[in-house]
């Protein structure tokens, strides 16, 4: 469990640091949504699944949903290759 | 007067003012601009035929460049400044679980031990939350409420100026992988978090979990089958109304603490048989009204962030 808790620490810090250097934006949202989701489980391992239930729902849910609809909003999406598929209308 | 007026328009500290609000572009501007100009005398004996733009200063690249200098230098030492006082304090913090601490005094003493008792709740930080601060959680939703307002405010107008509530292409409307994957997914989502909003005072969760858990459910069902399915039974007129009932009766129920302090009163509802659903006195209700603000807050921020709607 200490080994679990550690690694899970060290991957939290590392997506973190990614996060602020990461150039494209997408890229970062998804990250910064694993990172919501590891600390949800590292929530539940200090014994406060409250804050897991709500870390998953808005960290990982909600919060990277509303990340990726303000990039489309400026266009940050569009520009790059491969982004979306679809109707490029 | 016309003495004085010049030299304001020439002085440093106006230069820096204008530096403050438009940024460099506009000196710049104001450079090339008393480049172009005639010289200041010609000026003088061709002042009747006003030209366009207000007259800009000349400003010497010393000067500027002394203004960003100081600049600079302030805002170097802002940051220090308050670097050195945040570090201050995070060293005289007490050390982390000290039995000494002022958060170990016989407020949470009491909470745990008596307030099964008190509340009914057996989740205890629903008890908490929901009964003894009541209040701050009403601050809560409330700063939420405005987050939401604002945004509608800002984004609903700039949807509307667009000319249509459909932003072109956007909606990935016939995707049969994540419509056969969503007709799973999404009831079990709704059922899970209306599980957590109902049980709030039994087990781990609450309104908020639980309602932004129904709201990424719904904004799943949104995506997945389109617009035109939860515009059924959810529009901009079912969010007013939720958010109107719920929040007022949220309000009713705990607004008196703004009249009693901290202490509450002492409610006619009893706190019930722990343990059963309908225990716990007003926190199921309190618990429910929370769960459909946050749920509709939230399909309905991410809303009107696709589509400038809900």
């Amino acid at each position: 469990m200490e080994t679990l808790s550690i690694l899970l620490m060290i991957f939290i810090l590392a997506s973190a640091i990614a996060v602020a250097f990461t150039k494209n934006l997408t890229v970062a949202a998804v990250v910064f949504m694993g990172q919501s989701l590891v600390m949800s489980l590292v929530w539940i391992l200090l014994e406060s699944p409250d804050l897991g239930i709500t870390e998953a729902a808005v960290g990982a849910g909600i919060d990277s949903l509303l990340l990726f609809a303000a990039l489309r909003r400026i266009h940050a999406v569009d520009a790059e290759k491969g982004g979306r598929h679809g109707q490029a209308a | 007067m016309a003495r004085l007026r010049d030299d304001w328009e020439h002085s440093p500290w106006r230069n820096f003012l204008r530096w403050l609000r438009e940024g460099d572009d506009a000196l710049d501007r104001a450079m090339i601009a008393s480049l172009d100009a005639p010289a200041p005398e010609l000026r003088e004996e061709t002042a009747p035929e006003a030209p366009a733009l207000p007259a800009e200063e000349p400003l010497s690249e010393k000067r500027r460049r002394r203004l960003r200098a100081i600049y600079i230098a302030l805002s170097v030492l802002l940051c220090v400044g308050i670097i050195g006082v945040l570090v201050r304090t995070a060293g005289s913090l007490p050390s982390f679980g000290g039995a000494e601490n002022p958060a170990n005094n016989e407020v949470s003493r009491r909470y745990i031990e008596q307030g099964l008792q008190e509340t009914g709740a057996v989740n205890l930080v629903a008890g908490m939350i929901l009964d003894y601060r009541a209040f701050d959680t009403l601050g809560e939703s409330n700063v939420l409420f405005a987050a939401a307002c604002a945004v509608m405010l800002l984004l609903r107008a700039l949807g509307w100026r667009e000319g249509g509530t459909e932003l072109p292409g956007h909606e990935p409307h016939s995707d049969i992988i994540l419509q056969k994957i969503s007709m799973v997914l999404v009831p079990l989502i709704l059922l899970y978090g209306m599980y957590v909003i109902l049980n709030g005072h039994l087990s781990p969760g609450g309104g908020f979990s639980g309602g932004a858990v129904m709201g990424a459910g719904l904004i799943l069902c949104a995506n997945a089958f389109g617009i035109e399915v939860t515009r059924r039974f959810f529009t901009f007129r079912t969010f007013q109304l939720v958010s109107l009932f719920a929040l007022s009766f949220y309000a009713l129920s705990k607004a008196y603490s703004f009249f009693t302090g901290a202490n509450g009163l002492h409610s006619f509802i009893t706190a019930g048989t722990p343990g059963r659903i309908f225990s716990a006195g007003l926190i199921p209700y309190l618990n429910l009204a929370v769960g459909l603000v946050v749920c509709c807050t939230m399909y309905g921020l991410y809303g009107v962030f696709r589509r400038g709607d809900v």
